[in-house]
Parts: C-alpha cells; sequence; structure tokens
C-alpha cells in the first residue's frame, strides 16, 4: 500500500480537512488504489520533456489601471457566515 | 578577543503607487471604511478570474531596473497555497521559480565609505487583508478588513550581506529614497506601504579561527526604521546571551566536523542535543518594552505547495521595453550624488544630503548655483538653512516660500557686501516672507560699512584697546584676532564688511 | 414539447408561438417529469416567465431580437447567475448568492435565451455519474434506473428529456460529452480559451471549459456562436474572431481524413485502454462507415501516450483543485461549522461538514501531488506526460482533420454501480480526459442504441480553435442519420 494513516493525517491537516478515523481507513484504501495506478507514469522517461502546466500559447494579457466598481460593505457581506459590524468575524487566530 | 559578527538580510514588501489593485479595479487608497474597496475578484468569490493590472508590473520593472537586477525574459507566476482568513483565496498569488527580477543591488553609504548590498530578488505578488485581533488575545473574535487584499507588493530580498543594525537602517533608508525618487511607491511605514522583515543571525568567533551560528530568527512587523535599528540590536545581543547560556547548559551543542564554508571562513550551526539543526523561528518586535518576542521555532518548513497560477498568462519581458523603463528611469540616487560631487566639487557628504531630500530639492539647488555662480555656498545655504526651514514648517520644496534665485540673490548680496552670517540669516528670514534680498536689507535698515579709512580707524581703536590679544597673537595664537575683529563687528553693529576687516586685521597685527 | 431550438426560434418568428407559451411548455414538462428525473436543483419558474413576457414585447415593438430569442436554457449549478443561489452541488454553497453573472450567462441574456433552472451536478464537477451531488440523484432519462453521466449530468437529462431544448455544462474532463454520449444528445467541449471561464465555478482551472448541450449539431453551433469569444475578465479567453458556427454548419468538409486511434480500440489479443464494450465499438465502426459513404479517408492513426492520460488528469485535475476549493473555509463564504474550537478546528470542522466524500478524496490527492517530497514524483511529472499527450495530437492533427472513437467505454452504467471503487468510475473518462489535458475541442454525437435501448455517443476531437470544421463534420454523419431525432420515453 503507497499511503500510510500518518501520511493521510499530515496531508489532511495541510488541506484543512476533518476526517474521522473511518475516513482516514478508507483514504488510505482508496488513495492507495488511485496512487498506485498513477505510478504507472513512472515507467516513462520524461528527462528531455518540459512541463506543460497550460494548453495555451498566450502571454502578456493585462488590463489597465482603472478603477472598477467595488461593493458596498453589505454586498461584500451579504455571503459572510459571520460579520461585525462592516467586519467578517471569524473565530480567534491564536485561540487554538 | 574578536566579538561577534552579524549576518542580516532584509525581506522588504513595498506597495506600489497603482490606483487599482493587482488584479481587480478595487481602490488601493489607504484608510478607506472596512469592507469598501472590495468587489468578488478581490474577495475570491467562486468563479471569479484575476486580471493583471499592466501599470502594476511596469512599476515593479521600473523598481528592478533601478536596484540593478537582471530581468527575466519569461516571467509567470505561482500559486502559494497556505490557509489565513485575510488571505480570502487561501492562496497568495505569487512568483516563485521564475521571478521577473534577480541578482540586483543597491549601493548605501556607511561611515567607512559606499557599499553594495546585494539583492537576491524581486517579485510582484499581490497583498492580504488586515486582520484585528482583540487585546486579550485568544479570548474572543477576530475580524478581518479585505480593502488591502490584492494591493500590488514588490518583495525585495537583500542578500544576507548586511553587517550591522546602523547599516540595515541606511539601507532601507536609501531603498525608499530610490523607490519614491522613481515613483514606485511613497514608502510609508506608518501606512504600510513598506514593511520590512529581518532575518539575523550571529558568528561567534572561536579559539581555532572558526565560527559558531546561532539559529536564524525572522523578526516580524517592523514599523519603523529606527525599531528595525533597535529590534537588530537587541536581538544581536539576545543570541550572543542565548549561544552562551545554552551552550552551558548543554542545550545547544557544537559539532566541530560539521563546518560549513561562509563568506572567507568556517562556520558551525549549533545543534540540538539530538544532533539536529536547531529550527528557525519567528520574533516579534515589542516597541514599547524593546524586546524581541521569539513566536515560534519552526519545526518543519512550512509547505506551501507552489505550483503555476493556471488563471494568469506569462509575461516576455524584451529589449524594447526595458530600454522604455531606463529612460523613465532618470537620474538615480546613485548617480545623481556622484555628479554633484564631480560637477560642483562639493564633498561626497554633502553631496549625500542634497541627493537624499530628493530630485526636487537638487533641482533648488543647482537653480541657486545657476543664480549665485558659488555652489559651496549654495549647498551650504540649502542643506543648512533652507532645509532646517522646509522642516520646521513642515513643507514640501515644491511650495517653498523661497524661490531658488532669491536665495541665489541672497548669497551674491553676501558676498558683495560682506554681510555677517548672522545678519545674513536675518534677510534671509525676512525674505521668507517674500521680500527681494535688496528689499529685506533696506526694511532691516543694514547699512554695510564697507568704508576702508572709516574701518582701519576703528580697527585700530580695536588693537590699542586690546593690548593682551595682541600680545597672544605675537606669541602664535592666531585665534586671538577673533578678538579684535569681535570689538570691530560690536562697534558696527555686525554691519563691518567681514571680508575687509579680516584683511585690515591681519595687516595691522602684522605690521607691529 | 420536443422542438429544437431552431424551430423555436421559427416558430416564433412566424408568429405561431409566443415565447411565453413556449416557457409554459417547458414549465409544464418539467412538472411532469422532474419527480422521476431530478434533473434541476431549482427552477426559476416566474423568472422564466418574466423573461418570457419581456421578449415577447420586445417582439411586438419590433425591436431587433437576440438569437436565442424565447428558448429556454437549463444552467449547469457551477454558473453563477446574479442573484440566484450556485450550489456547485454542494452543501458548502447551500446558501451562496453570487452577485456577479458569469460571462456565459451575459451572453445568453443579451441572445434573450430564458434562464429556466438551474440543473443538478457532481459536487463542484467532480464525477462521472452526477451521484455526487448533495442534493439528489439524477436520472438518466433512457433508464431511471441508469444514471446520465456526468459531471454535467442534470443539464444532460434535462435536454434529452425534453424539460428544456439547450443546456450550459461544464468540462473538465469529459463531464459534458461523456453524458451527451450516455443520454443520446449532442455535447460539445470548446477549445480551451474559447469560452470565457468567468463565472464558472473552479475545479480544475487549466481544463475547465463551458460548452453546449442540445439535441442536434445545428443547436449546438447557435449556442456555441452565443457564448464563444472573447472576455477581459479571464486572461485565459483568447482573443480571436468568433466565426458563425450556426451560419457554416452545413458546409460539408471537402477531402475529409478522419484519424482512429488505434489505442481506443479493441485489437486482437488486446483490449483496448479502458475495456471498450463490444456493442459500442460496434456502433463507432458503422459510424466510420457512413463517413467513408461520403468520401471521408479513415486513417489508423496513433495516440501512444492516451493510456496515460486518466493518470495525468487526476494529478494535475486535483493538484489545481486543492488550491480552488481552499476558499471554501467557513472565513468569508460558505459552509461555517456550528461547534468549533478556535480558527483552525473551524475551518476543518466546515470543510469536513461542507464537501462530499469524492471532493475530499480529490482535494486530498492533489494535496498529496503538490506537497513537498512528492511535487517532483507527481504534479510535475504529470506536467510532463501532459506535453507528450498534446505532442501527440499536434502529430495526429498534421495529418487528419478530425480524430473519430468513441465517447465512453460503455453505455450509461446503473446507479450505484461504480460509488464504491473511484478508480471504476474514473475510467469511464478515458476517452474524453485527453482532450483537456491537451486543449482541444471535441464533441459527442449520438450514433446508436444497445440492444437494451441505450444511447451510444460517437466522439469527434478536433485541433485547437478548429469548432467550425468540427460542427461541419458532426452534421455531415447527422444529415445521414437519425440517431439524434431518437427521444426517450420518460
Ligand atoms: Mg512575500
Ligand atoms: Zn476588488
Amino acid at each position: 500500500m503507497s499511503l500510510s494513516a500518518d501520511e493521510v493525517r499530515r496531508v489532511a491537516d495541510l488541506a484543512r480537512l476533518e476526517l474521522s478515523d473511518a475516513d482516514v481507513d478508507a483514504m488510505v484504501r482508496q488513495l492507495g488504489a488511485i496512487v498506485d495506478y498513477i505510478n504507472q507514469l513512472q515507467q516513462l522517461n520524461t528527462d528531455a520533456v518540459e512541463p506543460l502546466a497550460h494548453a495555451l500559447d498566450v502571454h502578456d494579457v493585462f488590463r489597465d489601471d482603472v478603477p472598477g466598481t467595488s461593493l458596498s460593505p453589505d454586498e461584500a457581506l451579504a455571503n459572510a457566515p459571520a460579520r461585525k459590524d462592516d467586519f467578517y468575524r471569524v473565530p480567534p487566530v491564536f485561540g487554538d | 578577543m574578536t566579538t561577534h559578527r552579524i549576518i542580516i538580510g532584509l525581506e522588504v514588501h513595498v506597495q506600489l503607487l497603482t490606483k487599482t489593485k493587482l488584479f481587480c479595479g478595487c481602490s488601493t487608497q489607504f484608510g478607506l471604511p472596512p469592507n469598501s474597496a472590495t468587489c468578488p475578484i478581490c474577495c475570491g468569490l467562486p468563479g471569479t478570474l484575476p486580471v493583471m493590472n499592466r501599470e502594476a508590473f511596469h512599476l515593479a520593472l521600473k523598481a528592478a531596473t533601478a536596484l540593478n537586477c537582471k530581468i527575466a525574459s519569461f516571467t509567470k507566476w505561482d500559486r502559494k497555497n497556505y490557509y489565513y482568513p485575510d488571505l480570502p483565496k487561501n492562496y497568495q498569488i505569487s512568483q516563485y521559480d521564475l521571478p521577473f527580477s534577480s541578482e540586483g543591488w543597491l549601493e548605501i553609504e556607511l561611515p567607512s565609505g559606499p557599499k553594495k548590498v546585494g539583492i537576491i530578488r524581486a517579485h510582484l505578488e499581490e497583498d492580504a487583508g488586515k486582520m484585528l485581533h482583540d487585546e486579550h488575545a485568544g479570548k474572543s473574535d477576530s475580524l478581518v478588513d479585505l480593502n488591502r487584499t490584492g494591493t500590488p507588493l514588490l518583495e525585495i530580498v537583500s542578500k544576507p550581506a548586511i553587517d550591522t543594525p546602523e547599516e540595515a537602517k541606511a539601507y532601507l533608508e536609501e531603498l525608499r529614497l530610490l523607490l519614491r525618487e522613481i515613483g514606485v511607491s511613497d514608502c510609508e511605514m506608518q501606512e504600510g506601504s513598506l514593511r520590512c522583515d529581518a532575518n539575523i543571525n550571529i558568528h561567534v568567533p572561536q579559539a581555532d579561527g572558526t565560527f559558531i551560528a546561532t539559529p536564524i530568527i525572522e523578526i516580524k512587523n517592523l514599523n519603523s526604521f529606527r525599531g528595525v535599528e533597535r529590534a537588530l540590536k537587541y536581538e544581536a545581543e539576545r543570541q550572543a546571551n542565548e549561544l552562551r547560556r545554552s551552550l552551558d547548559a548543554g542545550a545547544w551543542v557544537v559539532d566541530s566536523s560539521r563546518a560549513k564554508a561562509f563568506r572567507d571562513y568556517a562556520v558551525i550551526q549549533v545543534l540540538t542535543q539530538r544532533g539536529s539543526e536547531v529550527a528557525k523561528a519567528t520574533a516579534g518586535w515589542d516597541e514599547r518594552t524593546g524586546r524581541t518576542e521569539i513566536q515560534r521555532r519552526k519545526e518543519e518548513a512550512s509547505d506551501y505547495r507552489y505550483f503555476p497560477e493556471p488563471d494568469l498568462v506569462p509575461v516576455k519581458v524584451d529589449a524594447a521595453i526595458l530600454d522604455k523603463v531606463r529612460t523613465e528611469l532618470g537620474e538615480l540616487p546613485a548617480a545623481q550624488k556622484a555628479r554633484l560631487q564631480s560637477q560642483y566639487g562639493i564633498p561626497a557628504y554633502d553631496a549625500g544630503i542634497l541627493s537624499r531630500q530628493g530630485r526636487a530639492f537638487v533641482a533648488y539647488f543647482e537653480a541657486v548655483v545657476k543664480t549665485c555662480g558659488d555652489a559651496k555656498e549654495a549647498c551650504n545655504w540649502t542643506i543648512n538653512d533652507l532645509l532646517s526651514t522646509l522642516n520646521e514648517r513642515q513643507l514640501d520644496i515644491n511650495v517653498c516660500p523661497l524661490s531658488p534665485q532669491g536665495l541665489g540673490e541672497l548669497i551674491v548680496e553676501i558676498k558683495s557686501t560682506g554681510l555677517n552670517k548672522q545678519r545674513a540669516r536675518e534677510v534671509y528670514t525676512a525674505m521668507l516672507d517674500g521680500l527681494t534680498a535688496k528689499q529685506a536689507i533696506d526694511k532691516l535698515g543694514f547699512k554695510v560699512v564697507g568704508d576702508e579709512a572709516q574701518l582701519l580707524e576703528l580697527v585700530r581703536r580695536a588693537i590699542a584697546a586690546n593690548p593682551k590679544a595682541v600680545a597672544d597673537f605675537k606669541k602664535g595664537k592666531l585665534k586671538a584676532a577673533d578678538a579684535i575683529k569681535g570689538f570691530v563687528m560690536r562697534e558696527t553693529k555686525g554691519m563691518a564688511n567681514t571680508e575687509v576687516v579680516q584683511r585690515l586685521v591681519m595687516e595691522e597685527l602684522n605690521r607691529g | 414539447m420536443n422542438l429544437t431550438a431552431a424551430e423555436l426560434l421559427e416558430r416564433q418568428s412566424t408568429g405561431d408561438l409566443s415565447a411565453e407559451a413556449i416557457t409554459q411548455s417547458f414549465l409544464a414538462r418539467i412538472q411532469q417529469v422532474e419527480p422521476k428525473l431530478r434533473s434541476f436543483l431549482a427552477v426559476d419558474e416566474a423568472g422564466a416567465l418574466e423573461q418570457a413576457r419581456a421578449i415577447d414585447a420586445k417582439r411586438r415593438r419590433g425591436d431587433a431580437m437576440g438569437i436565442l430569442a424565447g428558448v429556454p436554457i437549463a444552467i449547469k449549478d457551477v454558473i453563477c447567475v446574479q442573484g440566484q443561489r450556485a450550489t456547485a452541488g454542494s452543501k458548502m454553497l447551500e446558501a451562496f448568492v453570487p452577485p456577479y453573472d458569469a460571462h456565459v450567462i451575459t451572453r445568453l441574456k443579451e441572445a434573450d435565451a430564458i434562464l429556466i433552472g438551474k440543473s443538478n451536478c457532481d459536487e463542484f464537477a467532480m464525477g462521472s455519474s452526477t451521484e455526487n451531488s448533495a442534493y439528489q440523484t439524477t436520472r438518466n432519462p433512457w433508464d431511471l434506473e441508469r444514471t446520465p453521466g456526468g459531471s454535467s449530468g442534470g443539464s444532460a437529462a434535462a435536454v434529452a428529456a425534453s424539460e428544456a431544448p439547450l443546456a450550459l455544462g461544464t468540462d473538465t474532463g469529459g463531464s459534458i460529452r461523456q453524458p451527451a454520449g450516455l443520454c443520446g444528445i449532442v455535447g460539445l467541449k470548446p477549445s480551451y480559451g474559447r469560452v470565457s471561464r468567468f463565472g464558472l465555478i473552479a475545479y480544475g482551472s487549466s481544463l475547465d471549459q463551458c460548452g453546449p448541450f442540445a439535441h442536434d449539431v445545428r443547436d449546438s453551433a447557435l449556442l456555441l456562436e452565443v457564448i464563444a469569444g472573447h472576455d477581459s475578465r479571464d486572461s485565459t479567453s483568447v482573443d480571436r474572431p468568433v466565426p458563425q458556427y450556426a451560419k457554416v454548419v452545413e458546409s460539408p468538409v471537402q477531402a475529409l481524413v478522419i484519424g482512429v486511434p488505434r489505442e481506443f480500440f479493441n485489437q486482437p489479443g488486446a483490449q483496448a485502454t479502458g475495456g471498450l464494450d463490444a456493442e459500442v465499438e460496434r456502433s463507432v465502426r458503422d459510424a466510420l462507415k457512413v463517413y467513408e459513404s461520403l468520401g471521408a479517408t479513415i486513417k489508423e492513426i496513433s495516440l501512444p501516450h492516451s493510456p496515460y492520460s486518466v493518470a495525468v488528469y487526476y494529478l494535475v485535475a486535483t493538484a489545481e483543485a486543492s488550491s480552488n476549493l481552499a476558499r471554501y473555509d467557513g472565513v468569508h463564504f460558505g459552509h461555517r461549522a456550528k461547534e468549533f474550537a478556535g480558527l483552525i478546528d473551524m475551518m476543518k470542522k466546515s470543510r469536513g461538514e461542507g464537501f462530499g466524500a469524492e471532493v475530499k478524496r480529490r482535494i486530498m490527492l492533489g494535496t498529496y501531488a503538490l506537497s513537498s517530497g512528492y511535487i517532483d514524483a507527481y504534479y510535475l511529472k504529470a506536467l510532463k506526460v501532459r506535453r507528450l499527450i498534446r505532442q501527440d495530437f499536434d502529430r495526429a492533427f498534421a495529418e487528419c482533420d478530425v480524430i473519430v472513437g468513441p465517447t465512453s467505454p460503455t453505455a450509461a452504467f446503473k446507479i450505484g454501480e461504480k460509488t464504491g471503487d473511484p478508480l471504476a468510475m474514473y475510467l469511464s473518462d478515458i476517452y474524453t480526459i485527453s482532450a483537456n489535458l491537451a486543449g482541444i475541442c471535441g464533441i459527442s454525437i449520438p450514433c446508436g442504441l444497445t440492444k437494451t435501448g441505450l444511447p451510444i455517443g460517437l466522439q469527434i476531437l478536433g485541433a485547437p480553435f478548429t469548432e467550425e470544421k468540427l460542427l461541419r463534420i458532426a452534421r455531415m454523419y447527422e444529415r445521414e442519420t437519425d440517431w439524434h431525432k431518437r427521444r426517450p420515453a420518460v
């Protein structure tokens, strides 16, 4: 198996995902199978190949430094799960 | 017994002077009401996309060119992934492996002479928003304002080549001057448009000629140049003490076989008891207590999972663009200083002061020289009197009440009449109210006594009245002549032509 | 109402039908079949009727009419419509209301189309069966025990069952073409950069494209014409002219050369990549005979790296997704957990509760592929093979006009059949995925029915920005056959 439970937990921490123990077990199995499948890529020699991040050959796309319309604080905060006055409200950052 | 060496590298973020944010049309103005300068794009709402601000890239190019950086012909953007509530997308669009510029330098002036501080890279990225934490940190909720989110930032990373806290301050001052001069940033530290993080550690010499290196501390949230200097001074001392204590207590150990070359000497990194290198840590600077507070040891380096930003396309920079940027830059402070020295024959120190005041001030100085023809006097008057006037009245050179022509005429008047410095300052002050030099002299009723016979008479009376000074002078105390000159000045209420008095006093004293 | 968009436009211009009557009739059809199909997450009855009346009034005034005037359209729920909930099929965005229109929506509104509702999809477009929706499972109109495919399954089912004559979907690895194939309709994935992504809730940003679902090729051309073109808000939307697809679609391509990749078909002694079903293969071979009868040259070609496309896709798409979906953390929008201890816990719980299993799997895989120590072996390796896949296509298109093969290895599979085996689900996209990696365009058109009456899709792939040729070639086949006229009995 290519992924350990500890690795799954480390990745879940990086991804800020809460996983139950059962979730971790399932991930070990399913991700393990997928990673095993994906490992077939290692058969290919790609030493001389440049990575292709984007299929488009486009460059130099800019906008002019011209003001556009902003939202009002109420519009901006319309989807906020919690607000205080005109701020987004979040649990204490240093509280963990 | 040599003392430790200090190794400092600075990471400076400056906000670029654009009207709008890096990827959207929201305003970058400072001090707007919370969350009033945001839009779906800078709030990272689902489905929105960034489009690069042309002016931001242009300003970044200008800055990097002025910092003598190599400009890449091809550059791209990357995502730096980390979770924080002031970063709505939870990734920052930044540059990773192909920054648009690298390998530059900034020349700073030190008491020991000029020094080039190497710059590793300068890259363009977006700013995060602002968090407001409750006084009792950790007790109640935090608030987020996204106005600043997406403001274009230039990150400038120096080499660990700054040797003292004073040097760090000089580097920042020179950087601010340069970036302001070329119109890239206003570099207002109070408004956060220039922010500085400092990496520091010390190398402590050993009897065998090697050095022990303390773990690097990254000091965050430095919000004044003086603060940078103070924090670095404090931190260097703290590290020296910590090293001594930790080695004594056996908490840290040194393995001489693990020496590494640094510059032209060997350095040994301290290890924990388990034999791993002591991790880098971040620290905050507390302006009130004057202490750095170590926040956390970075046990594992943060995993930012950089990868190419798929929502933006790369940028290609060719020679024509670089030529255009270079012509736009005009004369940079370092070149200007050199020119002032050679063109006007003024000392490096004075040229440095002139140059640091910015282009408009230098232009003022040059206009004064043009009117009066005396660079030395023009320099004295501008960097002493004029500068203190501007500072006292908190005025910009562009709204100076005295024109450079006026100041030039004052200098001409002083030279032709021999008006003494004290009286000349009174004339200067009157000129600040809008008078010409001649009008001011008339108004003050200054009539310079230039008549040689009259002055000779006074000089002789002075010699007669001051036998002790004469005697001292004869014994070789040339300073004693001042008493004679002072007598003449008092008698004329300061209106004697100083040059004539000087000549006559010398003639009379040397004669007898 | 079984009419196509072109027919609805025609009937309105002759005065036979009003936009309001058309809308009423589709709303009635939705009412009738929705309990069985569950294609829609939201039907905007009042809004659609209001739009329809406004369009009728416009016509009465003699104003110039938009090119889709009075034609209802279903919108996949990953596409933002101002003031309407956009859930992306996720609990995470249950209450999210975007204050903006996607670019494609702006275009549809300018074209006077009628936005009839938001269609169901796999959560954040991640899936091949629409079973990953947090809200409901959409059924295939041809067999209610089977899936419509995915992730744009709601859009495909809605068109197939005549709940709407047109729909928009998004395609990151086949999410338009595969459900079109499984539902017996036409689905087109434009070249990357042809249609603005502004306002599409992102999954894999370097792969995502929005495209049309329709009953036939002519309607697809019409809808593509409306949504294609440059948008200054999307840096990756290409600034090049948009052909009048609907006009040119009837002219056949002369001296047509069709490439057939040997990797897509069963060979003596070797099974096709992905295990091609024999009935599907037979229909595709029959379709090739139709082209031959029209004078086309059929040429066997090779896409040697296509067997690796699923592996590459599940690294590239998930890496991008892990970053794109990081913003859903309960801070600025989206679901926030009720109980938590501090900020980090709030983020973890909100994401743990808000995302479904498949989304979590892909976020995990993508995070892993980018994480320190693995990025070279996974993400960067995938980008290198991605270039090889693109080069395969470049070589192929140097010798043929289009590439033809099956859209999917099998016809529609049963609900629940693959949910326990993510890898098996991923492999159902084996033939569609490489087009997204390479940025080329592709279309799926109906080319047959299985013995049990399930539709079979024919995939035609074209070089970047050759949608015009792709549509003309697809139409050549369509004119010779009547598969596109078949309708399921719901
Ligand atoms: Mg930075
Ligand atoms: Zn904005």
